[in-house]
């Protein structure tokens, strides 16, 4: 899969707080969610997005509480992708299972600046940022399944009709 | 080669794959649980799979804590969707409003988990277990559906890290203090995907509650797990509060590998406190000592036990909360509440001027029960300070132990609890 989309840069340990405050976790409409995208840190956010658009991020995105609102929320404002220098281990799960691609390249994330141009072949692992080209970690053989499968809802469906 | 105790418990559990270090596994799970906001999103991806049937309902274990007593119509509707599926899937274990209190505290005193176990939460702090000898972990409601879903769940085997303690703890320190001392070594990534271990004698000198306070804040290192090595402590509070079903104690080999080790000595810090905004960003107490506090919060799954709700008492006793600072104490669950009032903590807490609430996540995460303005300060015994995290993102939270919260509510600012005149024997230690 190729996804093209603008950089929308942040820093390091981004934790799920952050990212959908507290007190929006009684909602559970993705609509809903994606209006709080980082509603207490940056207000503006939410506007400035374009469907497409990608996220760049610093080392431990994601760190904090589990909560699945947080990457339900970028999902659902139509952020294609997610490259950081890291992720916090339970959002990575929870980006994989939803089906929210993302991707570890340190040196892509250092390298992307906001309004950069960014282009992402999720096949080939390579990311490219304002014309220059890196390598993104590859996914171990089992979630390259869970996401070829289009995340873990599929695959358990998939593992209930075959019990 | 030896195992790890995280490695032994992934060991005793795989369905399939081979337990070692970054290989992927499939487990069966002892006990999944989930709380009101994990379990709606959970239940809509559980039908959504095409389950109908939870495999294991006697494993599960739904606890209404975040958004209880409801605080909106919306939250009312989550705790509603909690009484649903309890229904319709007979789950046995349905902690409503006024029956439990907050999960991690919950699930220990009430028979639902043993040595050895594998628990998973929709919560991050699910990593508490490891005080009671069991690999608890967090993960998000899709992962949860799953589990509930298959009866087992897809693991990375994490690396190990070894955290050794000696030493006697100094006056005013507790288990919370330790696990923050890690965090100021590591940082906030420092063990991401790995699995804390604990052992020494200092470690084996904390009273089961502590032990919780340690585990609780593992993820906060960005660990998959904390553990403690089990001892006398482990054995007395299984024989009592044990789940009624057969279970081993586990044990790290001595030739077990760690990706590294830590030793600390506990004769060489005091109460420590995190700075805003990182559980991570963490000095001596005594480096923040004259900071204006406007709230004072003592709870939550980390530090809402008899022992810090003792600590707490034993310094606002017999004084007063300071004018221009209020102070929230949260029991973490409904028999901790009443152990407090037969102790007559609770009296003394509500004639120092405290706002005693029901058991709840409450403020912790910024749901209600004590939110914060901005530019507004607090302290609280939780286990994060997130800009943001309890309110208005431009409030400042400082993390500590009881004993310096309480302390705080005294004098109005951050003081050393010994300035407020406290005893450090005033505290009766331990879990009950």
């Amino acid at each position: 899969m190729i996804i093209q989309g603008t950089a929308h840069v942040v820093g390091d340990n981004i934790d799920t707080d952050v990212i959908l405050p507290g007190r929006y976790l009684t909602l559970t409409d993705p609509a809903q969610l994606a209006q709080h995208v980082f509603e207490g840190v940056d207000p503006d956010f939410v506007s400035r997005v374009k469907p497409g658009d990608i996220l760049i991020a610093g080392r431990n995105f994601g760190s904090g509480s589990s909560r699945e609102h947080a990457p339900i929320g970028l999902k659902a404002l139509g952020l294609s992708c997610v490259i950081a220098e890291s992720f916090a281990r339970i959002f990575y799960r929870n980006a994989i299972n939803l089906g929210l691609p993302i991707l570890i390249c340190p040196e892509a994330a250092r390298a992307a600046k906001p309004g950069d141009a960014v282009k992402v072949d999720t096949d080939s692992g390579t990311v490219e940022v304002a014309g220059q080209v890196f390598r993104a970690q590859p996914f171990p053989p089992f979630l390259q399944e869970l996401i070829a499968a289009g995340g873990l809802v599929p695959w358990v469906h998939a593992e209930l009709a075959r019990k | 080669m030896g195992q790890t105790m995280a490695e032994k418990i992934l060991a005793q559990h795989a369905i399939s794959g081979e337990v070692e270090p970054g290989r992927i596994i499939r487990a069966r799970i002892d006990t999944v649980l989930l709380n009101d906001v994990s379990g709606p999103l959970s239940f809509k991806q559980f039908y959504e799979m095409g389950a109908t049937r939870v495999a294991a309902p006697e494993g599960v274990v739904l606890v209404c804590d975040h958004f209880a007593p409801a605080p909106s119509i919306s939250a009312a509707h989550g705790l509603k969707a909690m009484r649903q599926f309890a229904e319709e899937q007979r789950i046995p274990h349905f902690f409503d409003v006024g029956q439990g209190g907050i999960e991690h505290t919950l699930l220990p005193e009430r028979h639902l988990i043993a040595p050895g176990d594998l628990i998973i939460g929709g919560d991050s702090h699910t990593c508490t277990y490891g005080a009671f000898d069991a690999f608890g972990t967090g993960l998000g409601s899709t992962d949860i559906a799953a589990a509930m879903a298959l009866g087992e769940l897809w693991f990375l085997v994490p690396e190990s890290v070894q955290f050794i303690f000696h030493g006697t703890k100094r006056p005013f320190v507790t288990g919370k203090d330790i696990i923050l001392r890690v965090l100021q070594e590591i940082g906030a990534d420092g063990a991401t995907y790995q699995a804390m271990e604990f052992a020494g004698e200092g470690i084996a000198s904390l009273s089961i509650d502590e032990r919780m306070a340690v585990c609780n804040m593992a993820v906060e290192g960005g660990a998959k797990t904390g553990i403690v090595v089990p001892d006398a402590v482990t054995e007395a509070w299984a024989r009592d509060h044990a789940a009624a079903r057969p279970y081993q104690f586990v044990a790290p080999d001595p030739d077990a590998h760690y990706a590294a080790s830590y030793t600390f000595d506990l004769a060489d810090f005091g109460p420590m406190v995190a700075r805003p905004h990182s559980p991570a960003n963490v000095v001596p107490a005594d480096e923040v000592l004259g900071t204006h506090v406007d709230q004072v919060y003592i709870g939550n799954c980390a530090n809402g036990t008899i022992t810090d709700l003792r600590q707490a008492a034993s310094v606002l006793g017999g004084r007063h909360v300071a004018r221009g600072t209020r102070a929230v104490v949260v029991p973490a669950t409904q028999r901790v509440y009443e152990q407090a009032m037969a102790e007559g903590l609770i009296a003394q807490l509500i004639e120092a001027g405290v706002a005693v609430s029901t058991p709840t996540c409450g403020a912790c995460f910024g749901g209600h029960m004590g939110l914060l303005d901005d530019g507004e300060v607090a302290i609280t015994t939780t286990n994060r300070n997130f800009r943001g995290r309890m309110g208005h993102a431009g409030a400042q939270v400082y993390l500590a132990n009881a004993y310096v919260a309480a302390a705080a509510a005294v004098a109005g600012e951050i003081v050393d609890p010994a300035q407020v005149g406290v005893n450090v024997a005033g505290a009766k230690d331990g879990n009950a």
